[in-house]
């Protein structure tokens, strides 16, 4: 095992139980902090995978702003684990039922899939580097970009109007 | 394990851990010293003598509130969330240490025919990084305040965070303006570009990107006159007031690390960073040897960075607090259309220059 290989596993282990964590929290605010840990796995994937720029990005946009706005909600609205309703017993267990039931289905599905060429580069691609990137998205994809750009600026606009009072 | 342990490059580990070491430690001193500063700068301003009892001109006071305040009695609050009400400081200063990872603290040195870089790592979204982990700062200051479970705390977390997230937009702005010049994101190639012979400082080609920089730069260390989270009159002691001993030391020595750290990104990204002013690098150091060079350009930096600290004291005990919706208004209505107009005036130049 090498040291990309070690670090892989250490990452996929730490997002996995992270995520589990995020599920199984009984305080919302952990759930949130547990998410955070998950970006930050996620991040070091992308790292590995040599999409830096990705991996920045993810940071930023996810870890650092999404989800202190999720905090926000959640420390202004007061959640607690007291408040957190209490489901039903039969509602959990068919929870895992459904949950289950899905992974199953992906892992059926993935089963016979050609996995062997489509393996990612560890640590030597260069498309994920900010350059390349910057040249694919304004040469190939400028048209879906720009489309992107009015989407958000749709965005924005609907959020001042709901934003305003009267 | 024998074939694992022999994978790694340990002469690089070893030295890149020295350097971290090394980097950290020097933090952390002038952090310390920072304190000390700040009392005598307050002093000069106000008339008065400023600390002057432990050692020669009070040299040791620093020394004497670390003691101080890591003697003093640890009081965790009954209702407060334990894990996280430790985990706040911890963070914060976290935080305020991980930028300096990026930032080019002098060329090189050789030592026994080996080139070491005086940067810990020279990654190609250098400035990216460092958004990055500014982002990450306001978890120090909301976790802190919502794991307090005091109501100033909490109010004050919130108006940290939300300044902090506000004045980010406008900080990015700003340094789009900068990246569309230089063309690179690495810090160390940013310098390089302003060390050539010829070449001028980019707060010549960018001073109305500077000037909203450095007003981020106030907000995002949540210095006067942007220290809303810990107005006193408002909200008591702010996000740090359930906070006593060595926890509010970490919180407040933050925020000095962050001033110094925030200084030492300026004097890069806007003032040739280690390059040595009015001196052609290059033909000195044929002069004087590499080392010598390295250690002259290390100083450089050092002395843009106590200039601009200085800068961040002296606006402290001149300028008075803004109201919250002042601050408000200033980040979204005056800094956000001000960068973009700075970005557009940019780009159209860079578009005249280029045909």
């Amino acid at each position: 095992m090498g040291t990309t290989q070690v670090l892989f596993w250490f990452l996929s282990v730490l997002a996995l139980i992270s995520a589990i964590m995020v599920v199984v929290s009984k305080n919302p605010v952990h759930s949130v902090l547990w998410l955070i840990f998950v970006f930050f796995a996620i991040s070091g994937h992308y790292i590995l995978l040599n999409a830096q720029f990705l991996a920045i990005v993810n940071l930023i946009v996810y870890a650092g702003a999404i989800m202190v706005l999720f905090l926000f909600v959640i420390m202004l609205m007061n959640l607690n684990a007291d408040t957190e309703p209490q489901k039903n017993k039969w509602l959990k267990i068919a929870g895992v039922v459904a949950g289950g039931s899905l992974l199953l289905v992906l892992v059926a599905a993935l089963k016979h899939a050609d996995m062997k060429n489509q393996l990612a580069d560890m640590g030597s691609g260069d498309i994920g580097l900010i350059r390349n990137l910057g040249l694919t998205l304004f040469n190939d994809y400028m048209i879906p970009f720009e489309i992107t750009s009015v989407l958000f600026l749709s965005a924005i606009v609907g959020a001042v109007v709901i934003g305003k009072k009267d | 394990m024998h074939e694992l342990l022999l994978q790694f490059d340990w002469l690089l580990l070893i030295e890149k851990s020295v350097l971290i070491l090394i980097i950290i430690s020097v933090s952390l001193v002038i952090a310390m010293y920072e304190t000390y500063a700040e009392r005598k700068v307050a002093a000069v301003m106000q008339d008065r003598r400023g600390p002057n009892r432990a050692g020669p001109f009070g040299l040791l006071q620093p020394l004497a509130d670390g003691l101080k305040l890591f003697m003093k009695e640890e009081i965790i609050p009954a209702s407060s969330n334990r894990l996280l009400f430790i985990l706040g400081p911890g963070l914060a200063m976290l935080t305020a240490m991980m930028t300096s990872a990026v930032i080019p603290w002098s060329s090189h040195i050789e030592i026994g025919g080996k080139t070491i870089h005086l940067q810990i790592a020279d990654v190609n979204i250098g400035i990216l990084y460092i958004f990055g982990v500014v982002s990450m700062g306001v978890y120090g200051v909301m976790i802190g305040g919502w794991a307090s479970n005091n109501k100033f705390s909490l109010m004050a977390a919130l108006r940290g965070a939300s300044q902090i997230i506000s004045y980010e937009l406008a900080m990015g702005l700003s340094i789009i303006a900068l990246l569309m010049m230089t063309g690179s994101l690495s810090l160390k190639t940013i310098v390089e570009q302003q060390q050539a012979p010829g070449a001028l400082y980019n707060f010549f080609y960018q001073p109305l990107g500077f000037l909203i920089f450095l007003v981020c730069a106030f907000a995002e260390c949540n210095r006067t006159p942007f220290d809303l989270s810990e107005a006193d009159s408002e909200l008591n002691m702010g996000f740090h007031q359930e906070y006593s001993s060595m926890k509010l030391g970490f919180y407040l020595f933050a925020e000095y690390i962050n001033v110094f750290i925030s200084s030492a990104v300026m004097s890069t990204l806007y003032f040739g960073g280690y390059d040595i002013p009015f001196v052609n690098d290059a033909a000195l150091g044929q002069h004087i040897g590499q080392n010598w060079l390295a250690s002259l350009e290390a100083l450089s930096l050092i002395v843009k960075v106590v200039a601009f600290i200085f800068f961040f004291m002296w606006v402290r005990w001149t300028v008075p607090r803004f109201r919250y919706d002042q601050l408000m208004n200033l980040g979204w209505k005056v800094m956000i259309p001000l960068a973009l107009a700075n970005m557009l005036g940019t780009g159209f130049f860079i578009l005249l220059r280029g045909h």
